[in-house]
């Protein structure tokens, strides 16, 4: 279980989870879960893309999910931002039906894009990883302000801080350059589970946006971790273990608070009176 | 230049927006001094939310001319504080009324808020809380901004207008979905801020009774058009009539002020 490909695995899949932790507060707190779930699999018609002609599948999935991106930024400043969404991840599964007829020997790997392929990650891959991850974590860290105050009052932020449309396309850039980071790697359902659950999660469990990051973070990494595991010591797909372990975590959460009491809980805040 | 020579903090002048075909704003001026508390009075419609929007900046108006401060708007810089109508706030977004407030001081920059144990951080904090009890909402502090009343969002919404110390504070129907013990709340608070900080409040309302007492200037719309001017020389039957260019009335009933014959939002209390 820690042999040295396995290192690999859980160096990369480690990595995937801290940025997806971080950025899946602020997918989460736009309203954005759509787009978490919208990028990552038009980017797998970008792979399918880049085996037909020949290209790295990397650059195929960054090409398709920041292009995907600016889409959905421009589409979304016009009209409705579900609708923008969803009419750019069906062009781009479109695509990526074409180009799987157009190739026709078995592509088998274009599939593990979709449902990860955890074992078996090469350390060039890593290297990338950890390299897109970084750049995803600082751009997230200087966009921190503006991102989280349009995210809470947008009415207010568009009058002070970045027009509402830039703060929007940067952090969909963003979102692009963690699907690049993951999809090659962990596949595009993991990377949507991990987007949404844990932030999702950390959102029951404190009113602090600092301490809600971090939650996150470390719900991401530990949900990763037991998903290798028990997928290493049963078989079982660890995209399986990592979308189920997710959910349930964030079902018990939202139990557990809704039990512990409403009315106790909102009041405790107040310091005085 | 107002009467007393200083430069307002507000100019207006001949400012025309059309909005769809719609003339939404016809060639409004207005002016407000520092310091002066303004009711923007009219019904739905009547172009208040637009003035609002031109003032921050946030449309363009085809024609005319602003100046906040002496210099045109667009300039980003805090000078103007915004109280917007319709706050939603996500009531499962984990954060307090304490960050809310630390965001309209500098939720524009770049990076990660100074840390609380730092001194920029503390410096920042006692800006945050001092703005909160400027409001009366400092037992706020602490609690999750979504999960508050109405009436305690939007105090936290003041505090984080206020928390920047802009020079023009604008509140866009504030006193709307309040009952009335909370209206008289709000109003006394806002006339506060507008005496103690020095700051001008232009406060949009569709009914200016609850205002009366605390307003230096009344700027009356109706379609677009705009009267401003002390309350007793814009209040009047003549000056209203010509303002919707139809016969209305002004009847002052039991200390109240209703206009007759405006239309179904504007007369009715």
């Amino acid at each position: 279980m820690f042999t040295a490909l396995m290192t690999n695995t859980w160096l990369a899949a480690s990595a995937v989870a801290v940025v997806a932790g971080v950025t899946g507060f602020f997918a989460v707190g736009r309203g954005s879960s759509f787009a978490a779930h919208a990028l990552p699999n038009g980017a797998f018609a970008g792979a399918a893309g880049a085996t037909l002609v020949g290209a790295s599948t990397l650059l195929g999935v960054g090409v398709f999910s920041v292009a995907g991106a600016l889409a959905i930024g421009a589409l979304g400043r016009r009209g409705r931002h579900d609708v923008a969404t969803a009419l750019t991840v069906v062009v781009m599964l479109a695509a990526g039906s074409l180009f799987i007829t157009l190739k026709t020997a078995y592509a088998p790997e274009v599939y593990a894009l979709l449902f990860g392929q955890l074992f078996g990650v090469s350390s060039a891959a890593v290297t990338v990883t950890l390299i897109l991850g970084g750049v995803s974590l600082i751009a997230l860290a200087l966009l921190y302000r503006p991102l989280l105050w349009s995210s809470a009052v947008p009415d207010v932020a568009a009058t002070r801080s970045m027009r509402p449309a830039v703060t929007e396309t940067a952090f969909l850039v963003v979102m692009a350059l963690v699907t690049t980071m993951a999809v090659p790697v962990v596949g595009a359902l993991l990377i949507f589970s991990l987007l949404v659950s844990p932030a999702a999660a950390a959102r029951c469990l404190t009113d602090r946006p600092g301490v809600a990051v971090g939650l996150g973070t470390v719900f991401a990494v530990a949900i990763v971790w037991v998903a290798i595991a028990v997928s290493f010591v049963t078989a079982l797909p660890v995209g399986f273990l990592v979308g189920s372990g997710g959910a349930l975590l964030y079902a018990a959460l939202y139990a557990a608070t809704r039990l512990a009491g409403r009315a106790g809980a909102s009041r405790r805040h107040y310091r005085r009176g | 230049m107002s009467p007393d020579g200083a430069v307002p903090i507000l100019a207006m002048e001949s400012v025309s927006v059309t909005l769809g075909g719609r003339r939404v704003l016809e060639a409004v001026d207005l002016r407000i001094g520092h310091g002066e508390l303004t009711g923007l009075i009219g019904s739905n419609g009547a172009g208040k939310t637009t003035l609002l929007r031109v003032v921050l900046g946030l449309l363009a108006p085809d024609a005319g001319r602003i100046l906040v401060g002496g210099q045109p708007v667009g300039h980003r810089r805090g000078l103007v504080g915004y109280v917007p109508q319709k706050i939603s706030l996500d009531p499962d977004m984990p954060i307090r009324a304490m960050d809310i407030v630390g965001l309209g001081l500098d939720g524009h920059r770049f990076g990660l808020p100074p840390l609380g144990r730092s001194r920029r951080g503390a410096a920042r904090r006692s800006r945050v809380e001092e703005a909160l009890a400027s409001v009366g909402a400092e037992r706020l502090a602490d609690a999750r901004i979504g999960r508050l009343s109405g009436g305690e969002q939007q105090r936290v919404m003041m505090a984080q207008a206020l928390v920047s110390r802009p020079a023009l504070l604008l509140l866009d129907e504030p006193l709307a979905n309040l009952d009335i013990s909370s209206i008289s709340e709000v109003v006394a608070v806002l006339a506060r801020v507008c005496r103690e900080q020095g700051v001008a409040v232009l406060i949009s309302a569709h009914d200016m009774n609850p205002l009366l007492p605390v307003m230096d200037r009344i700027a009356y719309m109706a379609d677009g058009r705009l009267a401003s001017g002390p309350t007793g020389e814009v209040v009047r039957t003549d000056v209203l009539s010509g303002l919707y260019r139809h016969p209305v009335e002004v009847l002052r009933v039991g200390g109240r002020i209703l206009v007759a014959g405006a239309d179904a939002e504007s007369h009715c209390p």
